[in-house]
């Protein structure tokens, strides 16, 4: 709480520079147009998803903020310090947990900042446990880890939680908004799960054909979204092309907390 | 009880049965080597044609004793040690080479595609007008062998990384140095390991077609020797020695992965 309050204030009072910024980003394969004059803005600190179909366009823009592909001359800034986490864990299996944790940081005190990563995600007594062995969800939290020994400035989630099952991903939310809440990097979380969207962020965004086609933010504290996540839900599907009459709503909302 | 034996414990079972079937494994080569020794004993397999297993292990133990054996037993492995060390040495920087450059893998692959198009044991004639009937001979018979195994499973396994690892050690600003280090060589660590018990069991079969080449010492000058006197019985022993070194070579290998290829699944199970 008195972090959040602190951030709010340091934003109002020098305003600072936006952590990421696109102006009129454009990227073609061959004929294809992917990301089409896109202007994207994030501020410092700030929570943001991105819903998207498939095909939208996602994918490249989270790999044009993480510097994996070559931005020729546009006018994109983002930070130095970025980490990056993939639906798919991707550790490496030859390495031990502490050591994928590690892996490319430079310094004397690696091991010590990659323990405590590990101990931040709850894992602290699997340091020297090989990949192979952890369950997803695990997987997934030594992704985190690894992202924030980092220490980044930008954090980007490609769908971090579409492969782990419900329960897990409830959990895997929580930590990522403490983690947030202690580490305050600016987060850009790729998904195509609306609820997940609305229960984790300042701000949605809805991509289509390369283009930015709404934009919410959501001012309500989370875990008080309950009472605006109806109306929001049906807009953003909405604008995600999905359409349905408020009776199959009142099912599909029912199945999700039954499952959940 | 139709309860109990359903839900018994299966490790249970396993305990039991495990050494009557360790048992049945060894009790047809036994029942065959008791079988032979019978027949060479009672005169059905004439000495000439195969010694006896009593005269085998007979002569085994002369050989042991009078320093026979070990002395040529040495010289063989040493030949089949300096032939294999060049020609995985050879191959593992040709996979690099090829693996790890686009101009690399133009000028090497093709090459080494042509190499294996020819039989190694026909270029023993070409070997021995250049290099003689020495040793140089029989070490690069066995060195040009053994190359191409090492070559082609560790240049595959380069080549197939699993490249959103590589795309994501990228993301963590790993430079193409730590990458090879950190992602590439371990990844392609497993090949390598195939290649090598490739190139093992082919160093042992070229090892006793060189020692057929006028050899002055080691097991094929034995072997040759024997055949001579037909003292079948040498010639078991040798041929045992052999199996043994082939054994030999793959328990090493096996060693080897187990320690570095810890992380595998099947191997963490185990521990």
């Amino acid at each position: 709480m008195d972090v959040a309050r602190g951030f709010l204030l340091a934003k109002t009072a020098d305003a600072p520079a936006p952590a990421v910024r696109l102006r009129n980003f454009t990227r073609r394969f061959g004929a294809n147009t992917i990301i089409d004059c896109l202007d994207l803005e994030i501020a410092p600190g700030e929570f943001i998803a991105l819903l998207g179909r498939s095909g939208s366009g996602k994918t490249t823009l989270l790999r044009t903020l993480a510097g994996m592909d070559e931005v020729r001359g546009q006018d994109v800034s983002v930070p130095s310090a970025r980490a990056v986490v993939f639906q798919d864990a991707r550790l490496l299996p030859w390495k031990t947990v502490w050591r994928n944790v590690a892996l490319g940081l430079k310094g004397g005190t690696i091991r010590e900042r990659a323990e405590r990563a590990l101990h931040e995600v709850g894992l602290g007594h699997r340091l020297d446990a090989w990949p192979l062995t952890l369950s997803g969800g695990e997987a997934q939290r030594v992704a985190l880890a690894r992202a924030l020994v980092r220490e980044p400035q930008l954090l980007l989630l490609d769908e971090p939680f579409a492969a782990l099952d419900a329960l897990t991903r409830i959990r895997m939310h929580d930590l990522v908004l403490s983690l947030w809440r202690a580490h305050r990097p600016a987060v850009l979380l790729v998904t195509h799960d609306v609820d997940e969207a609305i229960a984790l962020a300042d701000r949605v965004l809805v991509l289509d054909g390369g283009r930015i086609v709404a934009e919410e933010r959501i001012t309500a504290e989370r875990g008080d979204r309950t009472g605006l996540a109806r109306s929001l839900r049906d807009t953003l599907l909405g604008h995600l092309g999905v359409e349905r009459g408020p009776v199959a709503e009142e099912g599909v909302v029912h199945l999700a907390r039954v499952r959940a | 009880m139709t309860a109990y034996a359903l839900s018994a414990p299966r490790r249970h079972a396993l305990s039991f049965r495990f050494p009557a079937r360790l048992l049945g494994r060894w009790l047809s080569p036994l029942v065959l080597l008791l079988l032979w020794e019978l027949g060479s004993r009672t005169g059905l397999i004439p000495e000439r044609t195969l010694a006896a297993p009593s005269a085998v292990l007979g002569a085994l133990f002369a050989m042991i004793a009078s320093g026979e054996l070990p002395s040529n037993l040495l010289v063989s492995f040493g030949r089949a040690a300096i032939g294999l060390s060049i020609g995985i040495g050879v191959g593992v920087v040709l996979a690099l080479v090829a693996g790890l450059s686009r101009s690399g893998e133009i000028t090497v692959d093709p090459l080494m595609q042509i190499k294996r198009t020819i039989p190694v044991v026909a270029l023993s004639p070409l070997f021995i007008v250049w290099f003689g009937i020495g040793e140089t001979t029989k070490i690069a018979l066995i060195a040009f062998a053994t190359v191409f195994p090492v070559y082609l499973n560790l240049y595959s396994g380069i080549r197939a990384v699993d490249p959103r690892l590589i795309d994501a050690a990228r993301s963590f600003g790993l430079s193409r140095i730590e990458l090879i280090q950190h992602v590439i060589l371990p990844a392609a660590l497993p090949s390598l390991l195939v290649g090598l018990r490739f190139s093992l069991s082919v160093a042992i079969i070229v090892l006793v077609i060189a020692e057929q080449i006028n050899a002055s010492a080691g097991l094929g000058y034995l072997i040759n020797n024997a055949r001579d006197f037909m003292r079948t019985d040498i010639i078991v022993v040798c041929l045992m020695v052999y199996a043994l070194l082939g054994l030999g070579a793959d328990w090493i290998v096996r060693a080897v992965e187990t320690r570095a290829l810890a992380w595998r699944p099947s191997i963490v199970e185990q521990n």
